[in-house]
């Protein structure tokens, strides 16, 4: 029954946005929508190893990034193929290099981790800076392509796509949080080595962990070469997409797929609406306070405050 | 004496320069009982985390079931049913009571589980240690003794062919260590051997068929629990003569 | 070649020096403290705009600028540290919320500062700033040129002194000596009779007067513009986790050793390489030895 629903849900939004591609025209509602969305990946994304599994990552915006730029470079050096190859191609890249952070960082515990994740996004950056091939660090034009087969336009097919990422991004998450591994990264997540102890293989789980967030980050920034047209290495390996990242689910809740959901919604469209009517700079302010605002006054987020919310009433009831 | 479940062999571990265990030699026969005893920091807690992978070794061996289980990771010696408790109990913090207890049930147990519903199962096992009506509790506030009878909870529900159970009773009270020692006896009962840490004397030497002393890293004494008692060398350690 | 690289070093060990003072602060509260402030490097940054804000106006000499100020930084590393134990360490949730706490803290500096001055590069006037030392002067060397800039010899020379007086202060006096215990080793701190929650909040306002002074030197290095500080973040935990977490001396040698690999691979390899380097030191010394190159085993 709520599997049911689950999936009716998922199925009616898709065909709703695919609607929406037919009935409006104004661009700037497909510009909006695309941006909160793809905030609402990266905030997944980042939760299923920061909130399922207990290990903060800073270094969102490498992932991103490198996604971001395996379009790039695919643009490069075969002439421009279809973005669909990129959106396939990108997450197995960033899959890869989450698999490698992880290997590698899997005996860090805690901050140690957090840094080296840090660590990697830079080094990442300075390899991308001085690597002429997809711009440097002067950065990369990218030509829209002028004829796009059923939209009216190119920003109504890349909608189209990021709906599509973000709706199998929350699949996996959902999927990782309620399955069996979701249970055993919440062990990871609450103590490691009573986890090992009661037979949850952590190593596995964490690589497992790591390498879909690298994934899912990486399909988020897939298309986003196409988004802005110019991407170069300061904007795309910006630290604010970690701020973003982290502040998504820290906002929506942390324990639940449905948490960095809402703070995605609610972020983003804050952020969307500020940027427009005022500005770009108090957009960040307005993130910065609403972050520690909620950490500080409801450490559990969104979902958080609805539990507590709810168990109020049933006791009121009893 | 039987084909040993457990034999560990000529086990050194070091800290840094420090030698936490030197040399020890230990067998457990099947569905024995095993009293481990010894000062503190004799190291029995960093014996009991070598046996189930908690930490490496760099020398020595352990042998389970008649393979050679060195170097292999706690959750696959707990796969084989190598199960301890915390001497600190480690509940996992956001999870309920029962949740606590399908962690082990659908990893550590998952090939040897029957297959009634999961939770039915874990009930059983917080009947035996008497959390049944919490089930649903969370399990971060819990007292330090609710804590512990989770611990024990949980371990039991990794079905468990070796119980490694590290000073479970530490603070309880004289009828709960009895009621603990029943729980411990009926799981031998049920064919699995234990290894006993203990400070609780009068509960060692009850359930123990067979003492082993460590001090300052080093097995001192292996014996029937009378033959433990009159030892001269257990004496010294304990009184620091 | 010789004279390239031995100019490099000797930069290295100048722009190390200045690295340590931004280090400083975060190997007490990071290294002892065990709180990632993630956000120590923008209040580095506040301290760099209050030098700026001072110079501009009053002419004052930003590095004195920022010894006049240690009291406030000082209690506004107070403040923070109260409120952080009131919200989260009391509540056992430091982990995940506290460096997200930390990191909404930086970006909410940031953004205050640019709401304020604007992105533009701001710098300071002092009279040593634009000339340098010439070793040559003192020292016959032959054929080598070796120049240092008063613009880094004079943040070496404060930092060197500001470490070594704090080195001095945790070592040898009562408070001092609670902080080094505070998180390692509590058995300790209460034979002392010493409040850890104050001994906290103690060593935090101490962290933070030292990123006042930090500020100072950075501007007096270069220009200044807000997000500057976010450069700094994995370098100085860098610093402070290869200094082996908290030790004074080996963050002071972690911090060299980081300026020296960055200005010989500037010299030698290109200046857009010279920020992986600590990143690249930082990751294999996790990788093999993750209590630090200089930490206690
Ligand atoms: N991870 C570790 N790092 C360094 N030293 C350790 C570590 N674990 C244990 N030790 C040291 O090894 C020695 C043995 O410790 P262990 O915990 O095994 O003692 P124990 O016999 O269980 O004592 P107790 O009865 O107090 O539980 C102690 O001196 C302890 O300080
Ligand atoms: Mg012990």
């Amino acid at each position: 029954m709520k599997l049911n629903k689950f999936w009716f849900i998922i199925a009616a939004v898709f065909l709703i946005g695919i609607a929406f591609t037919m009935v409006a025209d104004n661009e700037f509602y497909f510009y909006a929508t695309y941006a909160v969305m793809q905030l609402m990946i990266m905030g997944i994304a980042w939760n299923i190893l920061g909130g399922f599994t207990g290990y903060v990552n800073f270094g969102s915006g490498g992932f991103f990034a490198a996604g971001a730029y395996t379009t790039v470079f695919l643009h490069r050096a075969f002439d421009a193929p279809p973005l669909l190859i990129a959106v396939l191609v990108a997450p197995m890249v960033c899959g890869l290099i989450g698999l490698g952070v992880g290997y590698f960082t899997l005996r860090l515990k805690g901050v140690y981790f957090a840094i080296a994740t840090l660590a990697v996004a830079i080094i990442l950056e300075t390899i991308v800076v001085n690597w002429e091939f997809v711009g440097g660090a002067g950065g990369y034009y990218l030509l829209i392509p002028e004829n796009v087969v059923f939209f009216d336009s190119y920003i109504e097919w890349l909608f189209v796509l990021i709906l599509a990422i973000t709706l199998i991004a929350i699949i996996v998450s959902r999927y990782l949080n309620s399955s069996k591994i979701g249970q055993g990264l919440a062990a990871i997540r609450d103590d490691e080595l009573a986890a090992e102890s009661m037979g949850v293989p952590t190593l596995k789980l964490k690589l497992i962990s790591t390498t879909v967030m690298g994934g899912l980050m990486g399909a988020a920034g897939a298309p986003f070469p196409y988004f802005i047209t110019f991407v170069e290495p300061v904007s795309a390996f910006n630290l604010l997409v970690a701020v973003m990242a982290i502040a998504v689910p820290m906002i929506g809740g942390t324990a639940s797929w449905i948490g960095p959901v809402i703070g995605g919604l609610l972020l983003g469209t804050i952020q969307e609406t500020v940027t427009v009517n005022i500005s770009s700079e108090l957009n960040l302010l307005i993130v910065g306070v609403v972050l520690v605002g909620f950490i500080s006054l409801a450490p559990q987020g969104i979902t958080g405050l609805y539990q507590d919310f709810m168990r109020k009433r049933r006791k009121g009831n009893d | 004496m039987t084909e040993p479940i457990l034999s560990v062999t000529n086990l050194t571990k070091r800290f840094g320069g420090f030698v936490a265990l030197d040399g020890v030699d230990v067998s457990l026969g099947d569905k024995e009982r095993l009293g481990l005893i010894g000062p503190n920091g004799s190291g029995k807690t960093t014996l009991i985390n070598c046996i189930s992978g908690a930490l490496y070794n760099e020398q020595g061996k352990v042998n389970f079931e008649g393979s050679d289980v060195t170097g292999t990771t706690a959750s696959s010696r707990a796969k084989l049913g190598i199960i301890r408790t915390f001497q600190i109990p480690r509940p996992f913090r956001s999870m309920t009571i029962i949740e606590n207890l399908l962690i082990p049930m659908e990893y550590a147990a998952s090939g040897r589980m029957e297959s009634r519903n999961l939770r039915d199962q874990a009930m059983e096992s917080l009947e035996i240690v008497g959390l049944q009506d919490r089930a649903d509790e969370n399990s971060a506030n819990l007292t330090q003794i609710d804590m512990r009878r989770l611990e024990l909870a949980r371990a039991l529900s990794a079905k468990p062919s070796l119980l490694l159970s590290d000073e479970t009773m530490a603070g309880l009270s004289s009828s709960e260590v009895d009621e603990v020692l029943d729980i411990l006896f009926a799981l031998n009962g049920r064919g699995v051997a234990v290894i006993m840490i203990e400070h609780i004397m009068r509960a060692v030497m009850k359930y123990s068929e067979r003492i082993v002393v460590l001090d300052a890293g080093k097995k001192i004494a292996d014996g029937s629990p009378d033959e433990i008692v009159n030892n001269r060398d257990v004496e010294r350690a304990y009184l620091g003569e | 070649m010789i004279e390239l690289f031995i100019n490099a070093v000797v930069a290295g060990v100048l722009l190390g020096g200045f690295y340590a003072a931004v280090a400083l602060g975060l190997s007490i509260v990071f290294g002892r403290l065990d709180i990632v402030n993630i956000a120590h490097p923008a209040f580095v940054i506040i301290g760099s705009y209050m030098a700026f804000y001072v110079n501009e106006n009053f002419g004052l000499d930003p590095i004195v600028t920022s010894f006049l100020f240690l009291p406030v930084f000082f209690l506004l590393g107070i403040v923070m540290y109260r409120f952080y134990y009131v919200c989260f360490e009391r509540t056992g949730q430091e982990s995940l919320s506290g460096l997200a706490y930390f990191f909404g803290i930086m970006f909410i500096i940031e953004v205050l500062i640019i709401l304020v001055y604007g992105v533009d590069y701001r710098n300071v006037q002092a009279p040593y700033i634009g000339h340098s030392l010439w070793i040559n002067d003192w020292i016959p060397l032959g054929d080598f040129r070796v120049s240092l800039p008063y613009r880094m010899l004079v943040p070496f020379v404060v930092a060197a002194v500001v470490t070594g007086g704090v080195y001095l202060y945790l070592s040898k006096t009562y408070l001092g000596r609670a902080i080094l215990a505070v998180s390692q080793d509590r058995v300790a701190l209460q034979l002392m009779g010493a409040n850890p929650i104050k001994v906290k909040q103690w060593a935090f306002g101490i962290a933070i007067a030292t990123a006042a002074i930090a500020g100072a030197l950075l501007i007096v290095i270069h220009p200044v513009e807000p997000s500057v500080g976010r450069l700094y973040i994995g370098r100085v935990f860098a610093i402070v986790i290869l200094g082996g977490m908290g030790s004074i001396s080996g963050t002071f040698f972690a911090a060299l050793m980081i300026g020296i690999a960055e200005t010989l691979i500037s010299t030698f390899i290109g200046p857009s390489w010279a920020p992986a380097a600590a990143y690249g030191i930082l990751l294999v010394t996790l990788a093999v030895r993750p209590q630090g190159l200089f930490g206690r085993a």
